[in-house]
């Protein structure tokens, strides 16, 4: 039995074969559509996340499964102090397979570690959300049509940013990939990871200015400033506004450079960039969906 | 100097730093063992001035000795059978630790359930790193030495 708690957990082969099943569920979604008959998917989510859990809760439905589950600590038994491991031990008992939201690290590896049904980690505090770096993977697979090979741009605040760490360190894996880090001062990519590329002779470049480097990428991976990152308000709001994509950016841009962006977003990308085909973070969305879809088959080994 | 029987089969740790014996008869789990147990307390010593060592008189598969290359590598092990030392074993930093440190992240699953054991697993060899089984957060050996 396979759990996933990391991005890394699964190797590039295990991956290639995940978004391929994915494929195969875009194109015959009723092919799939009772697979999960008799199945029951437990989202136990001790924080409100709503769009994850939906993504969860409408992938096992669109396999035919059903969905029980607790969308905030308040409703589950940790509001009475029950220990995720015994919580995990009760919801064995009642569903096939488990995503786990939590606000605290390494939660979904204590349930993992006492359970006899799969896990998913759907985010367990700033540490990991494996699902989200899937879905990233997913959509430059459907839409690039390749992993590696490419110039990708990552923008915003890359120093507090847990999606864009599992990004990079999801995408080395893969041939030739040069990273350009867009970022003010302030949010600069972690030293870790620098060191990182450093040591595996990764090309990245660290700017200060979009508009610049725009012309030369093959992907444009957006982030949201975060309230809760800063102490103060004087500094959110001085760099929530660093960047904001518009049309006259999109202008600047490769032909087929895409965009994408994990949502919600707030004002970094221009509500006119929606119409641009290039920006396809909606559709990541739905390329969310599927990716779920083909971890709950791959987990529960129905493929 | 305080004369203590030679053993039979068993082990001597020598080269303890002074004052430290009792912390390694606790993580040793030493009190839990119904057999002989010698802990000598400054003991002269001259490459030390003053030392500790333990004598345990049991069969050498009983004790868990990884966790001494986490406590301190200097440890000589000597192996005792037929009350001659027939093996001074090489000390290494455990792959894994349990309970030994502490997780200090306050984002941690170990910071609101207390029963969870604390475990560190070795992820840099060279520069002695831990990380938190749960968290992955940075323990650094050699940081916390020189403190
Ligand atoms: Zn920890």
């Amino acid at each position: 039995m396979k759990h996933l708690l990391s991005p890394l957990d699964f190797s590039t082969e295990e991956l290639d074969s995940l978004f391929h099943l994915a494929d195969d569920i875009e194109r015959e979604p009723g092919k799939y559509a009772h697979m999960c008959a008799g199945k029951k998917l437990a989202t136990c989510f001790y924080e409100p996340s709503t769009r994850t859990r939906l993504s969860f809760e409408t992938a096992m439905l669109n396999l035919g499964g059903n969905v029980i589950g607790f969308s905030d600590a308040a409703s589950s038994s940790a509001s009475k102090g029950e220990s995720v491991a015994d919580t995990t031990r009760v919801i064995c008992c009642f569903a096939d397979i488990c995503a786990m939201r939590h606000p605290k690290e390494g939660a979904a590896y204590v349930a993992a570690s006492r359970s006899s049904i799969p896990i998913i980690n759907a985010g367990d505090g700033g540490h990991q959300h494996p699902t989200q770096t899937l879905t990233d993977l997913m959509t430059i697979h459907a839409l690039k049509g390749r992993l590696g090979n490419f110039t990708i741009g990552l923008c915003g605040d890359l120093k507090f940013g847990r999606t864009v760490h599992s990004l990079i360190n999801a995408l080395v894996r893969y041939e030739n990939v040069k990273f350009i880090f867009i970022s003010p001062e302030e949010l600069r990519v972690p030293d870790y990871i620098i060191e990182m590329l450093k040591e595996k002779e990764i090309p990245y470049e660290e700017v200060i200015n979009l508009e610049s480097c725009i012309p030369q990428l093959d992907l444009l991976y957006m982030t949201r400033v975060q309230r809760e990152r800063f102490f103060n308000e004087e500094d959110y709001v001085r760099l929530k506004d660093f960047y904001i994509l518009d049309r006259a950016k999109m202008a600047l841009a490769k032909q087929d450079c895409l965009v994408l962006h994990p949502l919600p977003r707030v004002n970094e990308i221009s509500v006119e960039v929606d119409e641009d085909e290039r920006a396809v973070y909606f559709k990541q969305v739905q390329y969310g969906v599927y990716v779920r879809m083909a971890l709950i088959l791959t987990l529960l080994e129905l493929v | 100097m305080l004369n203590v029987g030679k053993i039979e089969e068993g082990l001597v740790l020598d080269h303890i730093k002074a004052g430290k014996s009792m912390e390694i008869y606790r993580y040793l789990q030493l009190d839990k063992l119904d057999c002989t147990v010698a802990i000598i307390k400054n003991a002269r010593s001259n490459k030390m001035k003053k030392k500790d060592i333990i004598k345990v008189e049991c069969d050498i598969n009983m004790l868990n000795l990884d966790i001494l290359g986490y406590i301190d590598h200097n440890i000589t092990v000597n192996i005792i059978q037929k009350g001659e030392i027939v093996e001074k074993m090489a000390l290494h930093l455990p792959k894994e630790i349990k309970n030994v440190i502490h997780c200090h992240n306050p984002r941690c699953i170990t910071s609101i359930e207390q029963e969870l054991p604390h475990i560190f697993v070795l992820a840099d060899e060279v520069k002695e790193i831990y990380r938190c089984k749960y968290c992955e957060e940075k323990y650094s050996k050699k940081a916390s030495h020189d403190k």
